[in-house]
């Protein structure tokens, strides 16, 4: 049985492990980097370590300083979050290495589906449908135009080990290819540390549907449902609900089955994600897995009443899930936004002194957060700070609560993107649940644009 | 001498120019990185590079001068 947890991160994913630590009986600890040191996670653990400067190289990324850390406090365990060294299959063995337990799945399938191209490859052998694609062998204009060409534009070019919508790049035809390719390899290597690049047929119009999976040390394997991910900005994740809308019940059916097939067929431990493009016709496309808990767990969480934390925890602990008991939920809907610290029309990071921030306690809110009133929201992070998850007896019951709690949000010292978050709840396509991954292209920006 | 500060916080991702170059206004001249994000930072008016005060890497803090033109 695991006995003290170490987080290795920070911000409300940090903070959410250690609320799941408390209930569990398991001691904490946070480490902390320079720019962190008055932040709310470093007093949510039961002790906090520094490991480092602002910047993550020097702290949340430092592996050697985290796993002294660990050995330093009597951590039997590391949980990495999302983020930083959650995917990272080197920090993985490192831990284990270390004779402490790592929350996640092993290093060897972290490696094959942190890599686009042997990710597709292992989706091809489990007979689940992979979007048509090729990998980029060299930086050769030639080869890439000759690649682009066979497969058809519009193209996505993708970093190979890429992930967070960094290092993508939509490419309509060939002079834009020749003119962005520089930037993406050279995104490409100081992201990822890999030039290697990847080709995909462009899906015009796609819903971003991902299942929820959990598989044990005995081959067990549990789809727990579908989030939709569709409203995205610069390919990452604004809205999230649980369950999709307007998804006919044969394609969510199909759905969990590709995800089942998947996780099984890798021999999948721990919670993951699969990540999946559904088009106009329902064609189901596998897009990647992430082999870690992500940001928008909550919305599966709300509707099954499963603490996907302490289910990580239980399967690292050699449990069964049928050993898991599932709570009794009354809500059938849950949708989360992610409150950016961004200009609400160019995207623009907003950072500074958070001067004012309060959120109104209502019944069916969750509120997820890693920031408090006061504190200095620096440059140095991704600008999420917080999440807030509605739970409605309906979708439009969830999305109404929603917007109530957000009108009434306070928030000054920053820009924050709640304004585009409330336009987007009230709109008619959203509403209607027939938004794709182009609506904040389609209805945000361009009507910003035609404003301007 | 005309100054091109930043607006934002964040690390020095790329600098597009060196002493001597001319830049003409709305030119990118150094891109930022704030909050992993990719900010360019233009030039207001027409002019040539005086001096270069920032590296690639370097972290520059909201109003620090990036250059200056003459």
């Amino acid at each position: 049985m695991i006995k003290k947890l170490l987080v290795a991160n920070r911000g409300e994913i940090a903070v959410r492990i250690f609320k799941t630590c408390e209930k569990l009986g398991i001691k904490t600890v946070a480490v902390f980097s320079d720019a962190d040191e008055a932040s709310v996670h470093t007093r949510a653990a039961d002790e906090a370590r520094w490991v480092g400067g602002s910047r993550v190289k020097e702290s949340y990324l430092n592996m050697d300083k985290i796993l002294e850390v660990a050995k330093e406090t009597g951590a039997d365990a590391i949980h990495p979050g999302y983020g930083f060294l959650s995917e990272n299959p080197e920090f993985s063995k490192r831990v284990k290495e270390a004779g402490i337990t790592f929350i996640g799945p092993n290093e060897e399938i972290m490696e094959t589906m942190g890599n686009k191209i042997a990710a597709r490859e292992a989706m091809i052998k489990a007979d689940v449908p992979v979007v048509p694609g090729k990998n980029l062998v060299s930086a050769d204009e030639k080869e890439a135009a000759a690649v682009c060409e066979e497969i058809g534009y519009p193209v996505m070019i993708k970093a190979a080990s890429g992930g967070g919508g960094i290092g993508m790049q939509r490419v309509d035809h060939k002079d834009e290819l020749i003119k962005v390719l520089p930037s993406v390899i050279k995104k490409a290597e100081t992201f990822f540390g890999s030039a290697e690049l990847y080709v995909e047929k462009f899906i015009e119009n796609p819903r971003h549907i991902e299942a929820q999976v959990v598989g044990d040390t005995f081959g067990n394997v549990q789809c727990l449902g579908e989030r939709d991910c569709s409203i995205q900005r610069r390919n990452q994740k604004i809205i999230e609900e649980a369950p999709a809308a307007n998804l006919s019940e044969e394609t969510r059916k199909s759905l969990f089955a590709y995800a089942e097939k998947a996780a099984k067929d890798i021999g999948y431990t721990n919670v993951g994600t699969i990540e999946f493009l559904v088009d106009e016709q329902e064609n189901i496309y596998f897009l990647e897995m992430n082999t870690r808990l992500q940001v928008e767990h909550p919305v599966t969480e709300e509707v099954t009443g499963i603490d996907l934390v302490e289910w990580q925890i239980r399967i690292a602990e050699k449990k069964r899930i049928s050993e898991l008991k599932e709570r009794n939920v009354s809500y059938e809907h849950a949708i989360e936004v992610r409150i950016y610290a961004e200009d609400p029309v160019t995207f623009f990071p907003s950072p500074g002194k958070l001067k004012r921030w309060s959120f109104p306690d209502m019944d069916q809110i969750r509120y997820d957060s890693g920031v408090e009133e006061g504190i200095q929201v620096t440059p140095f992070y991704d600008p999420m700070l917080a999440k807030v998850i509605a739970k409605g007896h309906s979708r439009s019951d969830a999305v109404e609560q929603l917007a109530v709690c957000l009108e009434k949000a306070e928030v000054e010292g920053i820009k924050t993107n709640i304004p585009m978050l409330l336009e987007t709840l009230q709109h008619d396509v959203f509403k209607k649940g027939n938004a794709t991954t182009q609506f904040v292209q389609k209805y945000v920006i361009e009507k910003n644009r035609t404003q301007v | 001498m005309k100054e091109v500060k930043t607006n934002m916080a964040g690390n020095v991702w790329k600098v597009q120019v060196a002493a001597g170059d001319e830049v003409t206004a709305g030119q990118e001249v150094v891109i930022l990185e704030s909050m992993k994000m990719e900010i360019p930072i233009t030039a207001e008016e027409d002019g040539t590079v005086e001096e270069v005060k920032v590296e690639e890497g370097s972290f520059v803090n909201e109003d620090d001068v990036l250059l200056t033109l003459k």
